[in-house]
């Protein structure tokens, strides 16, 4: 009913009146607000501060759902701060209240959990997939931010040993730069937020801040079954950048008509990588994770398609218009 | 015997509970952090719990996420907390850290264990480590004679309580409330009953903690456990103060309060 490719994942114990969340995007938000609007259940979400701004669209529908948005304002205001402000509540509020983790990450069991939930995807897409070409596809492949939406996808075909897993991770700026959120590519093995897997930290073990466009990738940490499967290779993971991301959501837009999530469009770009590798005749299967209306202005102002400010004049003659100025500027 | 036995043995024998006292290394800067320290244990602290500053304290409420937030951005690394255990080591009463388990890890287990111990502390208190992934720390504190403090809370189930209570040392931290750290206006209805249940399964100490903040509240803990833990108090001292000499002298305060709150008198 609520089959979001990122699936709620309901905590273990418990059979309660209130539900948490914590959200980036806000996709998982909307999903655990829906389903709790559905069941009568009182709904508080957690969300970085940084992304109740950049994902204001999502933050709307969330309350109009009844949910209470708490915008947080700790440490770097994003996913991982929203993660820790949610652990804070249910320790005090677990024996009436379900956590809904979010992403394959976080303790056990919920990276397993939130696995089986979301490898629904994983399994029409494999099945389908045999329906419409007869065969399974070369590769699959997925945008990783805890990694729920790519775990889903790769379980159906862990045991298909052809076919080829690449998780693509948000590398924001360039991870040369340090301004990334790829922590298979660039971190090391830590312990965060109850599990140990890659984290981007520094030389103390302190958990390094994450960049990226996207605010559902932007997560220092990933969940562990992706670094058990980038570390015995059966999975590679590799970044792509914001410039590259956002490339592949205007080739999406352009030749398919579907605006993808800034966060699928680093699949996208990662689809894109390996169909030069693979050629014409490959078949590659790449998990659209969301659409990308709540990232619509993100992109607009990232393409620059946003009117100036508009200067009225006199009887209501609207001035004029963008391409106008634009053209008087380049003259 | 460790000096975390020791100290228990004398406040038993003393008819008292001991008093644990918390505050984070380099918070508000490394010096102030030493000499308000120094003065918990003039004024009566019998155990100093040092915190080191976390990026991810989830364990912790405002005032402890504040003040190591501060602590970071002072520059306080893992080695300077190791240093604060030295420089306080002089008061004579035992000390531990309080840390969550990352930067353990990153420091490397044994190596953060040999140089705890060399610099005479007692120990660590682990909030996000359950003995069922301690295997490491087990062997690492066993080599370098360091205790091993680990927490239950009310929802520890009989099972649980009875595993950590053998997986630590020293003593055990029990959580009064569920919930992060933070001072509270009412002590816990959960704690005694908690306290009980760990009894039957264990003659270690037992310490509680979690948003004890006067004399009046260690006194009623006091009354069934065998150390009273405090730190959001005395954090909160500290940030409410103008100057560190100020933080200094009402961190003093608040620790001969919970002294006499203590001794039950
Ligand atoms: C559309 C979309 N895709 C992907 C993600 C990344 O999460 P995960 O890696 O858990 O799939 C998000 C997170 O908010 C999202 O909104």
């Amino acid at each position: 009913m609520f089959r979001s490719a990122r699936a709620p994942s309901m905590s273990p114990r418990t059979a309660s009146a209130r539900a948490i969340a914590e959200t980036g995007a806000g996709q998982h938000g909307v999903a655990s607000a829906t389903a709790c609007a559905y069941l009568d259940l009182e709904c508080t979400v957690y969300m970085g501060e940084v992304d109740t701004e950049r994902q204001a669209l999502n933050v709307a529908r969330m309350r109009m759902l009844g949910a209470e948005v708490v915008s947080v304002t700790s440490g770097s205001r994003t996913l991982k701060d929203a993660i820790n402000e949610a652990l804070r509540d249910w320790v005090a509020s677990v024996d009436h209240t379900s956590y809904l983790f979010g992403t394959a990450a976080g303790p056990h069991p919920f990276p397993s959990m939130v696995r089986d939930l979301t490898r629904g995807i994983g399994d029409e897409a494999r099945a389908q997939c045999l329906e419409l070409t007869g065969s399974l596809p070369d590769a699959a492949v997925a945008c990783v931010g805890g990694g729920s939406n790519a775990i889903g996808l790769f379980t159906a075909f862990v045991e298909d040993a052809d076919v080829r897993l690449l998780g693509v991770e948000a590398g924001g700026n360039g991870v040369e730069t340090g301004r990334h959120a790829a922590p298979i590519t660039q971190g090391d093995v830590g312990v965060l937020h109850g599990a140990r897997s890659y984290l981007l930290q520094d030389e103390d073990g302190q958990t390094q801040e994450s960049h990226s466009i996207s605010a559902g990738l932007d997560y220092p940490g990933v969940g562990p079954e992706h670094s058990y499967l980038a570390e015995t290779g059966r999975a590679q993971y590799v970044p792509a950048t914001d410039a590259e991301a956002m490339s592949a959501f205007d080739l999406l837009c352009k030749t398919e008509g579907i605006i993808p999530a800034i966060e699928s469009a680093h699949a996208l770009a990662g689809a894109v990588g390996l169909a030069k590798e693979l050629g014409p005749d490959a078949t590659i299967l790449v998990n659209l994770s969301g659409r990308g209306d709540k990232d619509v202005h993100t992109a607009a102002e990232y393409f620059g398609l946003l009117d100036g400010p508009v200067v009225l004049e006199g009887g209501g003659d609207a001035g004029p218009r963008p391409a106008d100025v634009q053209r008087a500027v380049e003259e | 015997m460790s000096a975390i036995d020791e100290l228990f043995a004398r406040t038993r024998a003393e008819g008292r509970a001991a008093l644990v006292g918390y505050l984070p290394a380099g918070f508000p800067d490394q010096e102030t952090s030493i000499a308000a320290l120094t003065a918990m244990v003039e004024a009566g602290v019998d155990l100093l719990e040092i915190g080191l500053p976390y990026s991810d304290p989830v364990m912790d409420g405002p005032a402890i996420q504040a003040a190591a937030d501060q602590a970071l951005a002072g520059g306080t690394r893992t080695k300077d907390v190791i240093e604060v255990v030295r420089a306080v080591a002089s008061t004579g009463a035992p000390t531990v850290i309080m840390t969550y388990w990352n930067p353990v890890e990153r420091y490397g287990v044994d190596r953060f264990a040999a140089d705890l111990a060399e610099a005479g502390g007692a120990g660590l208190i682990t909030p996000d480590l359950i003995p069922d992934e301690a295997a490491e720390w087990d062997a690492a504190s066993r080599a370098h004679e360091l205790d091993r403090v680990f927490l239950v809370s009310p929802s520890s189930t009989d099972a649980r309580l009875d595993m950590t209570a053998k997986a630590s040392s020293g003593f055990i931290y029990a959580t009064a409330v569920m919930g992060v750290t933070g001072t509270r206006e009412q002590t816990s209805s959960l704690a005694p009953e908690l306290v009980a249940r760990l009894r039957a399964v264990t003659d270690k100490p037992i310490g509680v903690g979690l948003g004890v903040s006067n004399g009046e509240q260690a006194r009623e803990i006091a009354e069934f456990a065998d150390a009273v833990i405090v730190g959001s108090a005395f954090v909160r001292r500290m940030l409410e103060s103008e100057t560190a000499a100020a933080g200094v002298e009402s961190v003093r305060e608040l620790a001969q309060e919970l002294r006499r709150g203590v001794e039950r008198s």
